[in-house]
């Protein structure tokens, strides 16, 4: 770990003037990617900013009745709060599904939105990675790719956004609230995070000098229909190989919205709102399930070690729309 | 303690007792135990949060040592594994990873023990299924988990039991 200097932002203002101008001075949380990423000289900030003590650790409701969480609540507060698994247990699954119980102990909202790809050629400084060093190359690419993307990469980068709460709130159509030098602005969560192109050091929307305040539920929780299916390599404490939230609301025996978004497969949490919208109307079915999935991946391809994600994705679809739709709080593994 | 530029001191409530020590901003919690406090009864096993040898509660929650700064946790209340024997009698968790025979080489113990503490105040965990998933952050390379979940759960029944 490089040597740095270290501050505790007594309030937001502060938080705000400490990051203003320097670019090479960051936030930290709860740390757990940022020290991380630290230690093997891949992030190697000359400032750390502890925004620990800001007053951003509550849970209460927000306008047009959701629920608004501030952006220090950690990741277990979350997943436990009562309103949340009451109102919102697509998001509850989905964060227990992710580290362990240590980590999301420490982990923020906030940070989890921030988290950086595990990409190993990403973690590994011997190696080209155009995210870590911009114009060196992809590794991933003709590498070792078995956990890396199969929609939406570019030549740049094939790396994927970590996180299952990211893709619990993308289906939730969360709203992400961020403070900076010019005041406070609102970002809807599926549009925080970007796709690689041809910058892919840029992971999110949010500007350096801006810091997130809180991230937004609207009303709707979808808290009778919903499934977290999550895909991975052993049965706890892996990240996704493919994961998927479904929410489906029922209007008699037919749909009268769905919402799907995956993990693991992309660089930022996957929705396709014109695929979700085909299935308006229609009666719940493996068929009808099967042809979306079919429509949602048309045309994906893998990069080799990863190749088998596309028709595991189709499954975990599939099944995520079957356990959704059905009437059962069935936990999907 | 000689005071060396860029060191902050801080305060922490460790096991019940206040220690304040000089710390570099970059020293890792598990480093100043293990190196500035001589508490090595906290391992370091991989150093990048992935395998709970390190934990710690601070504040009664279970956290990975190893990826929080000494720094940040200025005034918090830290227990560590020397912290759980009570003037000598061991900690009924301990006890119970003695009678179950939890270990083989116990690097990964403290660390599970501690977790296990936490996993207890959390009551979480009803299930052996919900203990295994609760525990997935402590790895044991001997491969004592059936014992470990043994312990665990003879341990969490002695705790719902009324005292005599």
């Amino acid at each position: 770990m490089n040597a740095f200097t270290y501050t505790r932002a007594r309030d937001l203002g502060a938080a705000l003037r400490e990051i203003a101008g320097n670019e090479t001075a960051k936030f930290i949380a709860g740390g757990t990617n940022l020290i991380d990423l630290m230690k093997e000289n891949v992030e190697r900030p000359t400032r750390l900013i502890d925004i620990t003590h800001l007053p951003l650790r509550e849970i209460e409701p927000a306008a047009d009745g959701g629920v608004r969480l501030g952006a220090l609540v950690t990741n277990t507060d979350v997943a436990y709060h009562p309103e949340i698994e009451r109102r919102y247990p697509l998001l509850s699954q989905a964060i227990l599904a992710g580290a362990s119980p240590q980590l999301r102990n420490m982990a923020s909202v906030g940070g989890n939105l921030m988290q950086r790809t595990r990409c190993a050629y990403f973690y590994d400084t011997a190696t080209p990675c155009n995210k870590r060093a911009p114009g060196t190359g992809c590794s991933a690419l003709t590498g070792f790719n078995r956990y890396h993307a199969i929609l939406g990469a570019s030549e740049h980068c094939i790396a994927v956004h970590p996180s299952d709460m990211c893709v619990a709130l993308a289906a939730l159509d969360a709203v992400v609230r961020v403070t900076g030098p010019a005041g406070d602005r609102s970002i809807a969560l599926t549009d925080f995070h970007r796709l690689p192109g041809d910058r892919p050091d840029l992971d999110t929307n949010k500007r350096a000098d801006e810091l997130i305040t809180a991230v937004e539920l609207p009303a709707e929780g979808f808290r009778e229909h919903y499934a977290y299916v999550k895909v991975r390599d052993r049965a706890s404490y892996a990240f996704a190989l493919v994961s998927v939230a479904a929410a489906v609301r029922l209007d008699g025996d037919s749909v009268a919205e769905a919402r799907l978004a995956l993990g693991g497969v992309a660089h930022k949490p996957w929705r396709d709102r014109e695929v979700e919208a085909s299935l308006r109307g229609q009666r719940p079915s493996r068929a009808a399930f099967e042809r979306l999935a079919e429509t949602l991946l048309r045309g994906v391809q893998g990069f080799g070690d990863n190749s088998f994600k596309v028709a595991l994705a189709k499954r975990a679809v599939v099944r995520a729309l079957t356990v959704a739709a059905g009437h059962t709080r069935e936990a999907a593994a | 303690m000689a005071v060396v530029p860029g060191q902050t001191a801080i305060t922490l409530k460790l096991n019940g007792e206040a220690r304040q020590f000089d710390v570099a901003p970059w020293t890792t919690l598990l480093d100043a135990l293990r190196e500035t406090l001589d508490l090595t009864g906290t391992k370091k096993g991989c150093d990048h949060g992935q395998c709970g040898a390190c934990t710690v509660l601070v504040d009664g929650r279970r956290i990975v040592s190893c990826l929080t700064l000494a720094v940040m946790n200025d005034g918090a209340a830290v227990t560590t594994i020397e912290g759980l024997a009570n003037d000598g009698a061991l900690h009924p968790l301990q006890q119970a990873f003695i009678d179950h025979d939890a270990f083989q080489c116990g690097y990964c113990t403290p660390g599970q023990l501690c977790s296990a503490l936490g996993l207890m105040y959390e009551g979480r965990a009803k299930t052996a299924d919900d203990i295994r998933e609760l525990m997935s952050g402590n790895l044991c390379r001997c491969g004592a988990y059936p014992n470990i979940l043994a312990a665990i759960q003879a341990a969490m029944e002695m705790a719902a039991r009324p005292p005599r």
